[in-house]
């Protein structure tokens, strides 16, 4: 897969992925003497599901971390849109077009669906803080109009019927499916989600793998997701990066990476001669 | 109506007046700690402060005039100008958004992460540095506050309330302070704005969002530094309304920042992160201890319950409902 056309590919269920998007260069990130993340290079291409797997302590919601800023790799480039990014802070890099869920789902609790997803929209609303305060002029007429877009998601995700309600009180999957609602909210050119099927069941991960390819196909939302379970990653994903202690052990689609030796080494533990 | 129902009425409706003012420095307990999370020592200085520098820029005074006159040897202390209360209140606004900026860019950025007790001897630090930089610069006097609101006993109440003495009864009509009146529908108007500008508005949203997880905020692109300079000014104008009662009810003087203590109680039943709970915390407070000086501390107990009531309320309520009446219940899994 390294001899890929630079402007894009076609995956074998006839989608177009375009040139890339992103590319982390040789990023190598320590916290004191414990290395998290060593010399990892790889790119996210336009329109491309594309996962980061691996065991547990691997690196991968460290390597999240660092595409959207809450971690600043030691060494090595992130490149975004073509050109090379400083040094920012997380909410800058939100504004750059690139939102996120967590692994332990981190919502605001005590605000309903709606008002979470609203937040999503915050990089969307311009108008000056005594227009705010005031709800008068273009910060009335933003409400609404960004109202909208929120109904139009929450439909997408079919939580209707819990708009109002606190997401505190909301089952584990509907969680999920709120924070994904607030990430896509902020209409992202690229979208990382931290093992979005963690902690679920069967029905539950068959759902939220329905909405990523949704999300991917509808909006065509560039997606780069971390995740566990390997059927799943295997099934929705076009390209897959392997990392184990810090390294990138294989990259490539899923039919390569799946019979390639040194990831089945990492995930079975079986020696090779 | 009897005489003594009527006198009990009169206590509790100047309890609430009072308690309205507890509740006004409550709520700027409230906002900061729900948006950062820091029990912010420093709230009752910040009124004292807002106060002080009301007073100074309305009756012209020079900032720092006696450090500058022990360097230079000069005795400057007024310009000899008087700038118009509402104008006055106006720069006051200003150099409590300038102090919030200061506080969040000098001081909280770099304690980011730390545990909240660091954050809480921060600002006790920011206490005593803002009370002694206060003095330097407005002096220590005690000053009259007047930003002309009017004050004094209500003459119509006075009349109305008389006539509702039964028959031949000693009465001679309520005693009910204007000032507190204005207090009141100021603080309700301010806490009801307050409340739609959190829940209506963008950077209100904003603002809940960070109280809520900050991590999470930080993801849809919200600063933290800017939210916490809005929190803390709008704790500064809270503080300024609460130093403009008190002050012209009390004068301008340290005790004000004492006020703080009797807020602390105040939270203890409201809880620390409620906006409405701050509100009836401190109406339950001021109606609670006047009532009880007036029908138990001073006919059984010789009186001045006053000091210690509020706080044996809060140790009741701590060891009952530690959470306030309104505060979040935190429940966490072993």
């Amino acid at each position: 897969m390294n001899d890929m056309s630079p402007d894009g590919y076609t995956t074998p269920d006839g989608r177009q992925i375009g040139g890339v998007m992103m590319e982390v260069k040789n990023i190598t990130l320590r916290f004191g003497g414990v290395v998290a993340i060593k010399d990892i290079s790889f790119d996210i291409r336009e329109g491309e599901i594309r996962a980061i797997i691996g065991p547990n302590g691997a690196g991968k919601s460290s390597m999240l971390n660092v595409i959207n800023g809450f971690y600043h790799p030691q060494e090595g480039e992130v490149w975004f849109n073509g050109a090379k990014r400083k040094a920012m802070k997380p909410h800058a890099i939100a504004k750059q077009g690139i939102a996120r869920t967590f692994q332990n789902i981190a919502l605001f609790k005590g605000m309903s669906t709606l008002d979470n997803i609203m937040t999503g929209r915050f990089t969307k609303m311009n108008a000056g803080f005594w227009s705010q305060c005031l709800w008068k002029g273009k910060a009335e007429q933003e409400e609404i109009e960004n109202r909208e877009y929120v109904e139009k998601i929450i439909d997408f995700l079919e939580i209707q019927a819990i708009r109002k309600t606190p997401v505190g009180r909301l089952p584990y999957g509907l969680q999920k499916r709120v924070e994904l609602g607030r990430a896509l909210a902020a209409e992202p050119k690229l979208l990382l989600l931290d093992e979005p099927m963690a902690g679920m069941n069967v029905e539950e991960k068959e759902d939220m793998s329905r909405f990523i390819l949704d999300v991917n196909d509808e909006f065509g939302t560039t997606i780069a997701l971390i995740e566990h379970d390997m059927g799943v990653v295997m099934d929705i994903s076009d390209r897959v990066v392997v990392m184990d202690y810090g390294r990138k052990i294989g990259d490539g689609t899923p039919d390569v990476v799946r019979a390639d030796p040194a990831v089945i080494d990492a995930y079975l533990g079986v020696a090779h001669d | 109506m009897s005489a003594d129902f009527l006198n009990l009425l009169e206590v509790a409706i100047n309890g609430l007046m009072a308690g309205v003012l507890y509740s006004l420095v409550a709520l700027g307990f409230v906002l900061i700690f729900k948006a950062s999370g820091v029990f912010n020592y420093a709230q009752g200085v910040m009124a004292l402060f807002a106060a002080q520098t009301l007073v100074g820029i309305q009756t012209g005074q020079v900032p720092f005039a006696h450090l500058i006159n022990a360097i230079f040897g000069t005795e400057v202390h007024y310009f000899g100008w008087n700038v118009p209360a509402l104008l006055a209140i106006l720069f006051t606004v200003l150099v409590m958004i300038l102090f919030a900026w200061i506080v969040v860019k000098v001081i909280l950025v770099r304690l980011v992460g730390q545990e909240p007790i660091i954050l809480f001897m921060a600002t006790i630090g920011l206490a005593y540095f803002m009370e002694g930089f206060g003095d330097m610069m407005w002096n220590s006097e005690v000053k009259r506050l007047d930003v002309g609101i009017p004050s004094g006993g209500s003459f119509w109440i006075e009349d109305v309330t008389v006539q509702w003495a039964a028959e031949g009864e000693r009465y001679f009509g309520m005693y009910v302070d204007v000032l507190d009146i204005w207090a009141t529908v100021i603080a309700v108007a301010l806490v009801a704005s307050l409340a739609a500008f959190a829940q209506y508005t963008k950077p209100g949203r904003a603002m809940r969002a960070v109280a809520d997880d900050p991590t999470a905020a930080l993801s849809v692109g919200i600063s933290l530094n800017k939210i916490w300079i809005m929190v803390w000014s709008l704790a500064g104008f809270v503080a300024i309304v609460a130093g403009i009662m008190w002050g012209a009810k009390s004068g301008v003087q340290f005790s004000l920042s004492l006020i703080a203590l009797k807020a602390l109680p105040v939270l203890m039943l409201g809880g620390f992160t409620s906006i409405s709970g701050a509100i009836v915390g401190g109406l339950i407070i001021g109606v609670g201890e006047k009532l009880f000086e007036y029908l138990i501390g001073v006919p059984f107990l010789g009186g001045a319950t006053e000091n210690w009531f509020a706080y044996v309320l809060a140790l009741i309520f701590l060891v009952f409902r530690p959470q306030g009446l309104f505060g979040e219940k935190i429940i966490e899994r072993v």
